[in-house]
C-alpha cells in the first residue's frame, strides 16, 4: 500500500533554533525602536514641558494620535500607504518606524512627568550656583526626574517589546510570525505558543529584574 | 557692593516691591525682617536674577544683574544663595552635592572639586558626613550642606532666604551658628529672617519691610530699641 503523503511534520530541535533566531529579531527590532523612540520621546517631553500652549496646539495632538490609534492599524496603514509618498520601506523598516514613533509618543508624557517631578525650588538652587539652563537640565533634572519616572519608562519599554509581535502582520519573521509558521507545519499550537511565550518571558524578565534592582539601589 | 535703585517687581498685577533703594557694602551683614508677603524674599530673588524685575536696577559690583548683556551664570558665582527648603540633590552624596557646581561651572577637575567640597563640608561641621546621601541627614545638616554647596563657589556675597524657617526648632541653632561663623569671617550677607535674636546680635543693619516698601533701616539698636515707623513697632511687638 502506498504511504499517505503528509503535509505536516513534527516539531524538531531545528525548529527551536528557528524560534531562537526569531526571538533575536524581536529583541533587535525592540531595542532599536525603544532606544530611538526614547531619545525622541525625551525631546518631545521637554518640548511639551517648555512649549506650554504652543506645544499643546502642535505636537501634543500628533502624539495623541499615535498613542490612541491601535498599533496594528498604524503598521498596516504605514506599510501600505507610505509608498504612495515615495517611502518604500520593507516590513522591518516599517516596523521600526512605527514602533519608534509609538514609543516616542508614550515616552513623551513620561518624560514630561519626569521634568515636572523636579520642583522649581530645586532648579532654582541649581541655577543659583551658576549652572546654566542646560547644566541644570542635564545634571539635576535628568537624574532626579529620570529616577522618578523610571518605573513608568520600564513599563513602556516592556509593552513595546511585546507589541512588536504586531509587526508579524507585515510579514517580518519575528517571534510570533515564526510561531505561526511552525504551527501551520506541525499542528502543535499548544507546544509552540508555550515555547514562544517562554521566549518573550525570557526577554522581559531580566529587564524587569534589573529595573527592580536599580530602583532598590537608588532608594539607598 | 550691591546697589539697588528704585526696584519695582510685579507678579502679574500684584505689586510686590514698590521702589526699593538699598546699598549693601562689602563685609556688611544686613538682616531683612517683616511679615510674610512683605516682599523680602522676592528682593533676594531679584538680586541674583532668579526673578526678572519690571523697573529700576540692581547692580552687583557695578554689573547690572538684569541687563541682557550680563552673563548671569557668571555673576551668580559671586552670589551664594541658601533657600528655605534646602534642596539637596538627592541622587548625590554630600561631597558630590558640594563638588558638582565647582566642577561644572568653574571647570575644576574632579580631584580639585572634591578637595574644595571636603574643605567646605568640614567648614560647616559636616566633615564626618562626606559619603552620606542627603536622605540620611537631618534638616539642619542638609541646610548646612546647602551652605557648604554655596560656599564652594567662593561667593563674595551670601543671600539667606529664611534659612531656618523650615527647620524643627531644635535644629535651628546649628544653622544659625554656621551663619554667625560666616559673619565673623567677614562674609557679606543679606539674611531674610524671622530670627530676631540673630538679626539683633549679628547684623550691622536691620531693614524692616512692610507690603513691598522698605519702611525702616538702621542699626539693630535703633530698629529694636527706637523704631520710628508705627508698622515696625507693631511688628516687633507681635513677634516678641
Amino acid at each position: 500500500m502506498e504511504p499517505t503523503v503528509s503535509f505536516f511534520s513534527g516539531f524538531t530541535p531545528n525548529d527551536l533554533l528557528f524560534l531562537g533566531e526569531a526571538a533575536l529579531r524581536t529583541l533587535w527590532i525592540s531595542v532599536l525602536s525603544i532606544s530611538i523612540g526614547t531619545v525622541l520621546g525625551v525631546a518631545f517631553g521637554w518640548i511639551l514641558f517648555e512649549g506650554k500652549w504652543a506645544a499643546a496646539l502642535t505636537i501634543a495632538p500628533v502624539l495623541d494620535i499615535f498613542r490612541s490609534v491601535p498599533l496594528i492599524i498604524q503598521l498596516v496603514l504605514f506599510y501600505n500607504f507610505a509608498p504612495i509618498i515615495g517611502l518604500n520601506f520593507g516590513p522591518f523598516a516599517s516596523g521600526v518606524v512605527i514602533l519608534t514613533v509609538y514609543t516616542a509618543a508614550l515616552v513623551a508624557n513620561v518624560a514630561r512627568g519626569g521634568i515636572e517631578a523636579v520642583d522649581t525650588p530645586m532648579r532654582r538652587a541649581a541655577r543659583s550656583l551658576g549652572m546654566s539652563y542646560w547644566q541644570d537640565l542635564r545634571h539635576v533634572v535628568l537624574p532626579i526626574g529620570g529616577r522618578a519616572v523610571f518605573p513608568a519608562w520600564v513599563g513602556v519599554a516592556l509593552g513595546v517589546m511585546k507589541d512588536s509581535a504586531l509587526v508579524s502582520v507585515l510579514g517580518y519573521v519575528e517571534l510570533l510570525k515564526a510561531s505561526q509558521i511552525l504551527m501551520t507545519r506541525t499542528q502543535e499550537p499548544f507546544l509552540i505558543l508555550s515555547i514562544a511565550g517562554a521566549f518573550y518571558f525570557a526577554l522581559s524578565y531580566p529587564i524587569s529584574r534589573y529595573a527592580a534592582f536599580l530602583e532598590k539601589r537608588w532608594i539607598q | 557692593m550691591i546697589q539697588i535703585r528704585d526696584l519695582h517687581k510685579y507678579f502679574g498685577k500684584l505689586h510686590v516691591l514698590k521702589g526699593i533703594d538699598l546699598d549693601v557694602d562689602k563685609g556688611e551683614v544686613l538682616s531683612v525682617i517683616g511679615a510674610s508677603g512683605s516682599g523680602k524674599s522676592t528682593l533676594l530673588y531679584c538680586i541674583n536674577g532668579l526673578e526678572p524685575i519690571q523697573q529700576g536696577a540692581v547692580e552687583v559690583d557695578g554689573t547690572d544683574v538684569h541687563a541682557k548683556s550680563t552673563d548671569i551664570n557668571k555673576l551668580r558665582q559671586k552670589l551664594g544663595m541658601v533657600f528655605q527648603q534646602w534642596n539637596s540633590f538627592p541622587h548625590l552624596t554630600a561631597l558630590e552635592n558640594v563638588a558638582l557646581a565647582p566642577k561644572l561651572v568653574k571647570g575644576k577637575t574632579k580631584a580639585e572639586a572634591r578637595e574644595i567640597a571636603a574643605k567646605q563640608l568640614a567648614h560647616v561641621g559636616l566633615g564626618e558626613k562626606v559619603d552620606v546621601y542627603p536622605s540620611a541627614l537631618s534638616g539642619g545638616q542638609q541646610q548646612r550642606l546647602a551652605i557648604a554647596r554655596a560656599l564652594a563657589m567662593e561667593p563674595e556675597y551670601m543671600l539667606f532666604d529664611e534659612a531656618t524657617s523650615a527647620l524643627d526648632p531644635e535644629l535651628v541653632g546649628e544653622v544659625l551658628e554656621t551663619m554667625r561663623m560666616l559673619a565673623e569671617e567677614g562674609m557679606t550677607m543679606i539674611c531674610v529672617t524671622h530670627e530676631m535674636g540673630f538679626a539683633r546680635d549679628v547684623s550691622d543693619r536691620v531693614a524692616y519691610f512692610h507690603q513691598g516698601v522698605m519702611e525702616e533701616i538702621g542699626p539693630p539698636a535703633q530698629i529694636f530699641g527706637d523704631a520710628q515707623s508705627e508698622h515696625t513697632q507693631k511688628f516687633l511687638a507681635n513677634v516678641r
